[in-house]
């Protein structure tokens, strides 16, 4: 139905267009040369009053209809099909009712649920085609009332500008939308998590066993959801990543700046930069096809144990995916170095290594600290990776070579599958999304800062 | 006065200072350090400086004069190698100094840019402090053997191109903090520090006003008792003011070389009476 | 710091004597410093450039195995009385093709032989049959020739990804056992090799009076405690000891009965099967347990030697949906899936992001508003996918009541994540089109937006292609927002795919294969990254080509 709506709109709209321009054309006694505008501006001008308004209204509709629905039938069962029920099990109920309206019918539902599904069916034809008449009408009413307006000296194109300004605008705006719906989002889950369970004990509790609430019967045990292990295994896959990313992308671009010939740069920093653009989920299977199982065969060989999932092989194979961003934001900051320097450094004698070590890193030092910012920022907010190669369980360590869990690991394995939005377990993800929305954004904004002040002193 | 100094009285490294006074203005009396024979440097395809001739004098200030694009400071890069950063360039003839081809294949270019320093158009102190600036070649040469040396040779350094008195008190503050004048006597103090034989000066006074011009020109005649110092310029009075030779060029030629009194009142070449009085550049 | 007149000159002063050996000395570590910081270099590209080689080859290895299918081509006999022709698709396919194998292996007559029989063959056989028949009802009483998959196991066997034997013990088993033979313990090779123990025939455990019921595996157990010293390894040590060992001991105080209350020196303790073959310098095979039976390597064997075995391209990796069987698997589902999302995201993403750069660009004045955007839009690029997912979750999925798995929330949210991108890339190509062009024709009486519609944005829209390209695939790539969204459904048939049905996209497929444990699934998680891999190089070649084919030098 929704796509005979929009084809309708769709219709509707460009008659509009032809409608306006005809008409303004007309109105000129076929002179165009005596219109205000161009004849397809009084076209578009029509065609926007009788598409955009509609859209709207269908939009709206459409995120209403469901929920109105929704509700409509649970107020028309019969009261002891609702009485207490979580909202788990009323969702359950009106699926079952959907399922039923389809036909799909599972065991021998009571009647109330068969009369329940024939309403539903009917109701959303009703709204359906209700749906259609208002987007109908409301296209005509436009077309009619703004066709009246049109006149030589009309001034369409302004008209049109306007509506193109503003659509514009709309458009911009999406970004901010996005990020207040980010911060809304997070922070009203958090908060009912919150209530649930005290911050206090979220920041700082030291035991982390989401898995608890998971059974009805079991009271939330008051240590559960203590994320510091959370947040230190994610601290330390971080460090790893560092660990392996920083000296191979910093030495990658001194060599790229400062000694490749142009042609071997060339072709050698795009090589590099693949190394970003592979998908992440790819990392992960790598991780666990080939590195996990050679770095526990080795540490096997020398006679230590690993575990499969260790934090270290999840850091290791994070780092190679950031080496390209400190190599790339490295490279930046050593080329913004002014040739000067060089020049100075050079004319008293001074090797290139003397020339990078004592001159050009030192002055390039800000630039790289934001690139390292910037990618630590990109370690901790990293996902797939650690959900394949990372552990799960959240222990309290710092060894390497044991399995160790990430804020990113729990959001996804806390919400994957059916997920309820009154279970303190779903509502956990979103406190720790706001954590790490949080710790990203501050470590973005100043890296930012940082790299933008750096390119002011050489500008 | 006027004879050109036999090639064969080049010595080697020798540095026994002058009497002081000796050398007063106008007096170019001096050994023949630098020697450039038919250089030429071609930047891929294009000759950029064509078969240059030159002796340069010790204890003396030689100026490089000519409109912009002519090749001087193609040719002062030259004498320090610093075209070997250049990919596309490529130097022919030969420039000996004290009677040794620095294009040899044997000498470290290093080695050879400790002892020709360099003092560029802008000023360029590293990002550190003032002491570090100076103690940067030094150090990097092994100069200074205990801590004492170092402070010796930055704080000779400094009042040598004028500076100390100035920045006596805040020696560990970033030596980018200074005004532009000071920056440019910090960077010739740099270029001193490692005691180099010649001192090559690239329009060190265009980015500066005049009252810092002038500190910087005193202290080039203070320094050519010491230094032979080969400087750019621009500006016809600023090489009248502190040269002893000045050298013409135009085109990628070497148009006329001689005492600078001559030169400026009496050139032989008429494209330098021309470019003296104004005609072109 | 002495004070030093001017004309001192410090170096001479100090000595410097550039010739010296001491100088060429200094010189020479300097050198050696430039070249070792250059030899980091070298070795950190080497290293970067070696790790994305080790990756794309390793996935290639374990991948190109899924890209060819073991098959074998049967002669099945449509027996006339089996199939009913007007009923076609409800004969009994499955007996069909099991009478037919059976006529390959007459020796199979027992239950549990048939089914390892059938099992050899890939359970979709009988699926095949049916289509086979439903297309050509004209070859009922005929036999025919069909060529169907072999199941996971024996197809891996085929590729030589699993053996038909492996290891009886573990690495850690044999370098455990190892350490007891270097510390002298065990002696002798084959049937007489044994583990030399210490035992006390205690009397608190075997009575003179009757031998018989002494305890014997503990006499057994103490003298390993003794001799190994810790538990665990006489844990470990139990299994390399015969079943029988505690009967030879009591066959041995039997016989000997004065031992009882005796200490027995170095006893010889019987080693079980496989570790006597170690002992003996062998290494001890066993039966693959992924396998029933040898009798289906042999009846394998002899349809291989018949020349009924094939190996041709596995189209099924790009035509089936995903199956729980790897050798059914492929990817139609979850590409089709990624089609849909990203359909969508273009379609969100590239009007709306165009109009926000240009917006932004060429009319928005500098002010709070406007750089609170830009800041905003810069933030949002840098923040973690997951996010975004979570974003989904709580908006579209709980407030608006989307569908749960489908690819429309799916390609919402990977809007979401591409938009920061677009803009950018967009207000870049935007401020590379010279003022000059604005100005000529803002000169001859164009309305801004006339400009801008009619000039700026024809002349920038290739590098906002190759932008919009970009990001696209990046958003391919994606994985974890689609995960919480739930776009990682189990969708065993392409049929009803839709904007807003449960569905599945290309990388999360390829985590949901990683996590499969049959090891078909490890080459088919390789392939499909591969394939994955393949759409980004296009996408990015595309990309590539566009920038290079129309970037203009102004």
């Amino acid at each position: 139905m929704f796509i005979y709506v929009l084809a309708a709109i769709l219709a509707l709209t460009l008659s509009g267009y032809v409608i306006g321009q005809r008409r303004s054309l007309k109105l000129a006694g076929g002179e165009a040369r005596s219109l205000h505008s161009r004849p397809g501006y009084y076209g578009a001008y029509v065609a926007a009053w009788v598409g955009i308004p509609s859209l709207i209204l269908v939009l709206i509709w459409l995120l209403f209809q469901g929920p109105v629905i929704d509700a409509l039938l649970l107020a028309s069962l019969p009261d002891e099909k609702t009485a207490n029920l979580s909202s788990a099990q009323v969702s359950l109920l009106i699926s079952e009712i959907k399922q039923v309206s389809r036909g799909n019918i599972f065991g021998q539902p009571d009647q109330a649920i068969l009369d329940a599904g024939v309403r539903y069916q009917n109701w959303r034809l009703i709204a359906s085609w209700s749906m259609l008449t208002a987007a109908i009408s409301l296209c005509l009413a436009g077309l009619v009332i703004n066709r009246a307006r049109i006149a030589p000296a009309f001034r369409a194109r302004q008209r049109v500008e306007g509506v193109m300004t503003g659509f514009m605008i709309a458009c911009s705006i999406a970004a901010i939308l996005t990020t207040v719906g980010i911060v809304l989002s997070l922070l009203i889950e958090a908060l009912r998590f919150f209530s649930l369970v005290s911050p206090l004990d979220f920041l700082f509790g030291l035991r982390w066993e989401p898995q608890i609430a998971m059974r009805a019967d079991q009271s939330l045990g008051s240590g559960a959801f203590g994320a510091i292990p959370v947040f230190l295994g994610t601290l330390e896959i971080a460090l790893f990543a560092m660990l392996v990313a920083i000296p191979i992308g910093l030495f990658t671009a001194i060599y790229l700046t400062e000694y490749a010939h142009p042609k071997f740069r060339a072709v050698i920093k795009p090589v590099v930069e693949i190394l970003a653009g592979i998908p992440t989920v790819v990392y992960g299977f790598f991780a666990i096809l080939i590195v996990a199982p050679a770095f526990k065969n080795f540490m096997n060989s020398i006679g230590i144990d690993a575990a499969p999932n260790s934090a270290f092989v999840a850091g290791a194979v994070m780092g190679i995916m950031i080496i390209p961003f400190i190599s790339s934001l490295s490279d930046d900051a050593i080329t913004a170095v002014p040739r000067s320097l060089r020049d100075g450094s050079y004319a008293l004698g001074a090797t290139q290594a003397e020339t990078i070590m004592q001159i050009l890193l030192p002055a390039a030092l800000p630039g790289i600290m934001g690139g390292v910012l910037l990618a630590v920022s990109r370690a901790i907010g990293e996902t797939m990776i650690v959900v394949m190669a990372a552990g799960i369980i959240a222990t309290l360590t710092l060894n390497p070579l044991e399995p160790v869990t990430t804020v990113t690991v729990q959001i996804v394995t806390l919400l994957i599958g059916d997920t309820e939005f009154d279970s303190p377990k779903t509502l956990a993800a979103f406190a720790l999304g706001l954590v790490l929305f949080t710790v990203t954004l501050c470590l973005n904004v100043i890296a930012l800062r940082i790299v933008q002040k750096y390119r002011e002193r050489y500008d | 006065m006027n004879e050109r100094p036999n090639l064969n009285q080049a010595g080697f490294g020798n540095l026994a200072p002058a009497p002081k006074g000796l050398l007063a203005r106008g007096d170019t009396s001096g050994r023949i350090r630098v020697v450039g024979r038919s250089v030429s440097v071609f930047y891929g395809e294009k000759q950029a400086l064509i078969d240059v001739n030159i002796d340069i004098l010790d204890k003396s200030v030689t100026a490089f004069i000519g409109p912009s694009g002519c090749g001087k400071s193609t040719f002062l890069r030259c004498l320090n190698r610093m075209n070997d950063f250049i990919d596309a360039a490529r130097v022919t003839g030969s420039v000996e100094i004290d009677g040794v081809n620095i294009y040899d294949p044997e000498i470290d270019p290093v080695q050879l840019r400790a002892r020709v320093g360099m003092v560029f158009q802008k000023p360029n102190p590293f990002p550190k402090s003032i002491y570090d600036n100076v103690a940067y070649g030094p150090r990097i040469h092994g100069l200074a053997r205990t801590k004492s040396d170092m402070d010796e040779i930055v704080i000779t350094s400094l009042e040598k191109a004028g500076l100390y008195k100035e920045v006596k008190d805040r020696i560990l503050e970033a030596g980018t903090g200074l005004s532009g004048g000071q920056q440019q006597r910090l960077c010739i103090a740099r270029a001193i520090a490692v005691n180099p034989e010649v001192i090559l000066m690239d329009e060190p006074c265009s980015a500066l006003d005049p009252i810092a011009t002038a500190r910087i020109e005193e202290l080039i005649d203070e320094l050519r008792q010491n230094f032979c110092i080969v400087i750019v310029t621009h500006s016809m009075q600023q090489a009248a003011r502190v040269s002893q030779r000045t050298a013409f060029f135009h085109l990628g030629t070497l148009v006329e070389e001689g005492e600078t009194s001559e030169i400026f009142t009496n050139p032989r070449q008429s494209r330098t009476q021309d470019y003296i009085t104004g005609r072109f550049g | 710091m002495t004070d030093a007149t001017l004309d001192t000159n410090v170096g001479s002063r100090l000595g410097v004597d550039w010739a010296s050996e001491a100088n060429a000395r200094r010189l020479k570590k300097r050198y050696a410093a430039n070249r070792r910081l250059q030899f980091y270099g070298l070795t950190a590209i080497a290293l970067a450039i070696g790790l994305l080689g080790t990756l794309v080859s390793s996935l290639v290895v374990e991948g190109y195995k899924a890209f060819y299918q073991s098959k074998a081509t049967l002669e099945i006999r449509l027996d006339p009385a089996d199939i009913d022709p007007k009923n076609l698709a409800d004969a009994n396919y499955r007996r069909i093709f099991n009478t037919a194998i059976e006529r390959y292996v007459p020796e199979a007559k027992t239950p549990a032989e048939k089914r390892q029989l059938s099992d050899i063959f890939s359970s979709e056989a009988r699926y095949a049959l049916r289509d086979y028949v439903l297309a050509h009802p004209e070859q009922i009483g005929q036999t025919i020739k069909l060529k169907v998959s072999l199941s996971d196991p024996f197809d891996q066997l085929e590729k030589g990804v699993i053996p038909r034997y492996v290891d009886a013990l573990s690495s850690s088993e044999t370098s455990r056992f190892e350490a007891l033979a270097g510390r002298g313990l065990i002696e002798g090779r084959g049937a007489d090799a044994a583990m030399k123990v210490s035992l006390s025939i205690d009397p608190q455990k075997v009575s003179s009076a009757d031998i018989g019921a002494g305890r014997f595996r503990d006499i057994i157990a103490d003298g390993l405690l003794a001799t190994l010293g810790n538990p665990n390894a006489v844990g470990a040590a139990w299994p390399m000891l015969r079943d029988d060992v505690a009967d030879v001991l009591k066959a041995y105080v039997i016989a000997h009965p004065d031992s009882i209350g005796q200490r027995l020196e170095n006893f010889k303790l019987p080693l079980s099967p496989n570790y006597a073959a170690l002992a003996s310098g062998e290494t001890p095979k066993v039966f693959n347990q992924r396998f029933a039976s040898e009798k289906q390597f042999e009846w394998l064997d002899r349809l291989k030697a018949q020349g009924a075995l094939s190996y041709p391209f596995a189209s099924e990796l790009l035509l089936n949906p995903t199956s729980r069987f790897p050798e059914l698997a492929g990817l139609a589902g979850a590409i089709v899936g990624s089609f849909y999302a990203l359909v969508v995201c273009f379609l969100i993403s590239f009007p709306l992001g165009i109009a926000a750069a240009v917006y932004l660009e060429e009319f928005a004045r500098r002010n709070r508003w406007t750089d609170l955007i830009e800041v905003n839009i810069n933030n949002l690029a840098a923040v973690p996918s997951v996010v975004f997912g979570l974003l989904g979750l709580a908006v579209f999925l709980n407030s608006f009541g989307l569908p749960r798995s489908a690819p429309l929330v799916g390609g919402m949210v990977l809007a979401l994540i591409t938009l920061p991108t677009i803009i950018i890339t967009t207000r870049a190509a935007l401020k590379a089109v010279p003022p000059s062009v604005r100005e000529a024709a803002l000169g001859i009486g164009a309305s801004k937006h006339q400009v801008v519609m009619h000039h700026v944005l024809p002349l920038a829209m290739p590098g906002i292609m190759t932008g919009v390209i970009i990001g696209l695939a990046h958003a391919l790539g994606e994985t974890a927002p689609l995960l919480l969204i739930g776009m990682n459904a189990f969708i065993p048939s392409i049929e009803n795919i839709g904007l807003l049905e449960p569905a599945t996209a290309l990388p999360t497929q390829i985590y949901a294969w990683a996590d499969s444990p049959e090891r078909g699934f490890v080459a088919r998680t390789s392939a499909a990254i591969l394939v994955l891999l393949a759409f980004l190089v296009v996408m990015n070649g595309i990309a590539i080509f566009l920038r290079q084919r129309f970037e203009r030098k102004w």
